[in-house]
């Protein structure tokens, strides 16, 4: 087992007093910089989605210059884009009870109390301005007729707080974002380096001897050339590392990156195995597949999830030699509501994700793969009519049809599981910094407000709220102490000594020349991550997992084949980086699942649940941060325990069947 | 000037002297049908109304004024035509498409310039055998096969020749397609369009552009009957 | 699921080492193709063949392989995201194409666009319009209560419908004339159907022409391919707009 500590609850800087003034405190006694000095600030922001876009943009405003990457053509691709149902706040216009406390309690709740109480008491409260700050940008928000904002119901909460922008509130509060950042990159402030990769963070000592971040090295993806670029501080916020699975619902550039270059300069690496799985996406329909696509969660309100009661029906909907709707009703198992009376199609996610596997795990999937359930809409369409659910849910099902050509207004849909969202991240204390000074993290990539599990409509929320109204203050509370400090060269020794490494590394994998393409790795990367890092885990597959993730580097530095030059457009080469990369990713996941011996929100141990085969928490060992300390290549990291201190919530068992 | 700095003036620009041109036509037309009235019905003294049209605008200077204005609104048209072709081919870039688009595009909306060139030629041929014989000849005092207001005479023994005729058919056809985007397209450009407006509008193109390409027409065959069948006009 | 039947196909490629350097079409086989399969997952195929036979893969850009990112732009048989109506280059799957078919694939062609490599461009020039002035001059913080502001239904969603612009550059791709309008004209659109938007509109609608025109697109001639091509249905009612907003403003000055 790894080295264990404790971690001194003085490092996550929770500012004193009751958890409801803690943020307006922390406001009114933080240091400020003036004006003329912003001026002089350099701030580097890595990532231009929600959580990076916002704080550039914000920082920008407030007079920093600002230097902002991003790895796609253009800002406004980052992968925030893709979020479909919509984004929390306890706006309350409902008149249905919901506060700042309401939306505090249940992502707690909803995260299986596994996430600080502070940061989320401060995401719950900001949430307001976010939607404030996005209305005034001009986010198309849907509206009643009365002319008011209007709100859905997402899962695992009893009012209406979700507001939503059509299917596509992700990518209408990213161009909102954008917008700003636009606005300041014409104003000058803000510097745009678009197709960048990073590749490190650049650390220096400062006189006292303390290490901070004062800039990075990122690949031109274009040109292939090694950049420096210095700053005063630098921010990473490059999403989440979902992509370890080959396959899941995040874009195809998505990668864990950046998190693994500052978990190797000092970055602690908080709950790695919180991965959530999302139960409705398109199922896998062979090996060639390079994708899975979300089905949006609100299917669910109206949908109903069902395999067949009797094997053989199955057996025959795997050959092929039936369809889902020629199978009669008393022969249908809608097991979720068999399990769940009280919520039904409406468990939280993880819930719904671990039933689907059991049943398929079973022998009852309902595809040729066996990896499928149905979500039928025949019951709605006969309860509402089919102008109602096409009203409704019409952009959906026409997705769904351009992908599977399945008609699902004739035939029920068939969905699976899928890797979504990562809720662990980069450890960061109060002010979003991480183990490093002068480095923070932002949005997903960090792994603060979502404990196990996220609950839908939260992301959107925690990468506005940590990029509009928190990074902008507390970075300055860091800068304050930095004004006397001179723009740093990025001739210094620190900065040539970084690029070696990296051009190095990068040699060292053209010269492999092997016989392997890096997708051929990356794949069996993902099966291995699936099957033994994925829904259900245990001690043996974890351990088998590890084995075998070894085996896979050593695969890679032995069999990748990269072709043409690495001083070049290569995007080979690119893959090949972030593929050694998620390698290390799903280590250190197995091995954060390998050591939480209790099921909890996105991680589910098989020797860990109740007799009726639901998750077992074990609060009195592991209510804490899992955080993981790099300690050098080919040598184990250190756990560092973060405890949780719950001084304002009851914690409870979970419970989605009364 | 912004009329002729950015793309939406210079496109301003066409579809406000476009528009022009459509009155003008329309305006022609309705001239024109008065010849047709001739023939086909007849006035109880024999004499023709088209002349006392043709009489009333000789060179007054309100019909001086109009044609100075009419040819500069031509000249303008034709020529942004040509400023704005040149600027969206080299926007186009210099490489093309190895497989043409494939969009079910309007034919006269991707031609909108080749059927502005045959509009022209017409218009070049009609001003040679009408307006320098009418409006031109009366001004220079030029003396000429009928008098310069004698409008019915002028029509008859020009439109029966079946050469001109052709010429003639061939450039109201140039013209119905160039109308039938030019108007909706004009209004488009000038903002008074809208969801709803966009098929009204190209509805009312085509209506208008029929309605002018009928009423010319009526006038050709008015003009064939008129001289009892073809005549070619070389053989006089 | 559809019935799965398998293709060989031939694909006929354009492939470009950089900006400068001249291209050529190379015509790539691919057999045993899934009509389940996406255009791109054919392409991976394609690649993973080219890497094998040590060839460099073909270069094209991609990312959210769900129709929202805006990323991917293949000019497939004649047209912008290929041969359906209403998608982006990821949402096209085998099944459109035919057993022993030539597919043609060509980067988006407009002087805007320049060839990178093979079928990837630099778009960057559509970001520039949007910095020019496609946002509300608000400050993070300065923003009113959001129910302050009341918004009819029919302007949010149409605001919405116009929003939902993904920049991927197709009406530039489709339009003969190489005009960014539908472009322009979708995020103009946008603002101006709001109130929020409304205080500069004028000078939204000037500055972000002059920075397209500057850009060198091209002049629209409402031929309507960009509509026709949009993945997400922008209209040229937009344009209409646009058009508006821009001479009010000029006639205003």
């Amino acid at each position: 087992m790894a080295i264990e500590h404790i971690m001194d609850p003085a490092l996550s800087r929770i500012p004193e007093g009751k958890l409801a003034d803690k943020w307006t405190n922390y406001k009114a006694h933080q240091k400020l910089v003036n004006p003329a000095n912003k001026r002089k600030l350099d701030i580097i922001v890595v990532g231009s989605g929600l959580a990076g876009g916002a704080a550039a943009a914000t920082l920008g405003e407030m007079g920093f210059k600002v230097k902002c990457f991003c790895i796609q053509d253009s800002p406004r691709r980052a992968h925030s884009i893709a979020a479909q149902g919509g984004i929390n706040a306890a706006k309350n216009y409902q008149n249905d009870g919901d506060s700042v406390y309401r939306l505090f309690y249940d992502t707690i709740k909803g995260g299986d109390y596994r996430a600080r109480e502070a940061n989320v008491y401060r995401l719950a409260e900001v949430s307001n301005n976010i939607i404030d700050q996005c209305v005034a940008q001009g986010v198309p928000f849907a509206r009643e007729y009365g002319g008011t904002l209007a709100n859905r119901s997402f899962g695992g909460a009893q009012v209406s707080r979700t507001f939503y922008a059509k299917g596509q509130t992700g990518q209408q509060l990213l161009l909102g974002a954008y917008s700003s950042l636009n606005r300041q990159i014409e104003k000058g402030n803000v510097t745009m380096y678009a197709r960048r990769e990073m590749l490190d963070v650049v650390l220096i000592k400062d006189k006292e001897g303390v290490e901070r971040a004062r800039g990075i090295i990122c690949r031109n993806l274009v040109t292939g050339e090694l950049e420096r670029y210095s700053a005063h501080a630098v921010i990473v916020a490059t999403g989440g590392y979902g992509n370890a699975y080959f396959l899941s619902t995040n874009a195809m550039s998505c990668n864990g990156g950046a998190a693994i270059q500052i978990y190797h300069k000092g970055a602690m690496f908080a709950n790695p195995c919180y991965a959530q799985i999302h139960p409705t996406c398109i199922p896998v329909h062979g090996d060639i597949q390079s994708k899975l696509t979300l089905m949006s969660e609100s299917l669910r309100n109206d949908g109903r999830i069902w395999v067949p009661k009797k094997l053989e029906d199955a057996k025959r909907l795997q050959r092929g030699e039936i369809r889902g709707h020629q199978i009669p009703e008393e022969d249908r198992d809608y097991y979720l509501e068999r399990r769940y009376p009280a919520f039904g199609n409406l468990v939280p996610r993880d819930v719904a994700s671990r039933a689907a596997k059991e049943r398929c795990d079973k022998g009852y999937g309902v595809n040729g793969t066996g990896l499928a359930v149905f979500l039928d809409f025949s019951d709605a369409i006969k309860r509402l009519g089919k102008d109602v659910v096409a009203d409704k849910y019409g952009n959906l099902f026409q997705m769904y049809q351009k992908i599977t050509d399945d008609n699902p207004y004739e035939t029920p849909m068939m969905i699976y599981p899928a890797i979504h969202y990562t809720m662990g991240g980069i450890w960061v204390d109060y002010e979003l910094m991480t183990s490093v000074k002068g480095l923070f993290c932002a949005g997903e990539a960090n792994f603060s407000d979502h404990g196990a599990n996220r609950l839908g409509a939260s992301a959107l929320m925690q990468g506005l709220a940590d990029g509009y109204f928190v990074l902008p203050y507390t970075l300055q509370n860091y800068l304050a102490d930095q004004i006397q400090v001179p723009r740093f060269s990025t001739d210094l020794p620190e900065f040539k000594e970084a690029e070696d490494a990296i051009k190095a590394k990068i040699q060292k994998i053209m010269a492999v020349q092997g016989s392997r393409t890096v997708d051929s790795i990356h794949k069996e990367l993902g099966h291995i991550m699936w099957e033994h890092v994925g829904m259900g885990r245990t001690k043996a597959g974890l351990e088998e997992g590890l084995k075998k993730l070894g085996e896979i580097r050593k695969t890679f530095w032995k069999e990748v084949y990269v072709p043409g030059e690495a001083n070049t457009l290569n995007t080979e080469l690119d893959k090949a980086i972030r593929l050694l990369d998620f390698i290390e990713i799903g280590e250190l996941m197995a091995r954060d699942a390998l050591h939480r011996e209790e099921s909890c929100g996105g991680h589910f141990r098989e020797e860990h649940q109740t007799e009726e085969g639901e998750a077992k928490r074990d609060d009195k060992n592991f209510m804490y941060v899992g955080c993981w300390k790099y300690m050098g290549e080919g040598k184990e990291p250190e756990l560092y325990k973060e405890m949780l201190d719950y001084q304002e919530i009851k914690v409870q068992t979970r419970n989605y069947k009364s | 000037m912004w009329l002729t700095s950015s793309s939406i003036g210079r496109k301003v620009v066409m579809s406000v002297t476009g528009a022009c041109l459509v009155l003008f036509l329309t305006f022609h037309m309705l001239m024109n049908l008065v010849y047709a009235y001739d023939v086909f019905v007849g006035t109880p003294a024999g004499e023709h109304y088209y002349d006392k049209v043709c009489e009333f605008l000789g060179t007054n200077w309100y019909a001086l004024l109009g044609t100075a204005g009419l040819a500069l609104l031509i000249v303008i048209h034709f020529l942004y035509a040509f400023i704005l072709t040149f600027q969206n081919w080299k926007a186009r870039g210099n490489d093309r498409y190895a497989i043409s688009g494939k969009q079910p595009v309007h034919w006269a909306a991707k031609n909108m310039l080749a059927l502005g060139v045959i509009v022209i030629c017409g218009i070049l041929v009609h001003l040679f055998n009408f307006w320098a014989k009418m409006m031109f000849a009366e001004l220079a005092g030029a003396e000429g096969a009928f008098a310069p207001t004698a409008g019915f005479d002028w029509i008859t023994n020009t439109l029966c020749d079946p050469v001109l005729f052709a010429i003639y058919i061939i450039w109201f056809c140039a013209l119905w397609f160039h109308l039938t985007h030019g108007i909706w397209s004009s209004m488009q450009t000038l903002g008074l369009n809208g969801k709803i407006w966009l098929n009204r509008w190209i509805c009312i193109s085509y209506i208008w552009a029929t309605v002018i390409f009928c009423g010319f027409f009526l006038v050709l065959v008015a003009a064939v009957i008129q001289a009892g069948g073809f005549h070619c006009i070389c053989a006089n | 699921m559809g019935k799965e039947s398998f293709l060989n196909v031939n694909v006929k490629v354009w492939r470009q080492r950089g900006p400068k350097e001249k291209g050529e079409f190379k015509t790539y086989r691919v057999e045993h193709v899934s009509t389940e399969m996406s255009f791109f997952e054919m392409m991976d195929t394609l690649n993973e063949q080219l890497i094998n036979k040590h060839e460099e893969p073909i270069v094209f850009d991609h990312d959210c392989r769900e129709g929202i990112c805006g990323t991917c732009s293949l000019y497939i048989n004649g047209r912008p995201h290929g041969i359906d109506d209403a998608i982006t280059t990821c949402q096209l799957h085998m099944r459109k194409f035919k057993n022993e078919e030539t597919i043609t694939v060509e980067p988006w062609r407009s002087a805007g666009f320049p060839v990178i490599r093979d079928l990837m461009v630099d778009r960057s020039a559509f970001d520039k319009i949007q910095q020019a002035g496609g946002y509300t001059s608000i400050n993070c913080g300065a923003a009113q209560d959001a129910n302050a502001i009341l918004i009819s239904k029919v302007d949010a969603d149409e605001a919405m419908d116009s929003a939902s612009c993904i920049g991927c550059g197709a009406c530039v791709a489709a339009c003969k004339n190489g005009s960014a309008m539908l472009f322009v004209s979708a995020k103009v659109s946008q603002f101006a159907l709001l109130p929020q938007g409304k205080v500069e509109a004028a000078r939204r609608a000037k500055a972000m022409v002059a920075r397209m025109d500057e850009l060198g697109f091209g002049n629209c001639t409402n031929t309507r391919a960009c509509e026709m091509e949009c993945p997400k249905s922008v209209k040229i009612s937009n344009i209409a707009r646009l058009n508006r907003e821009f001479i009010k403003a000029k006639l205003a000055d």
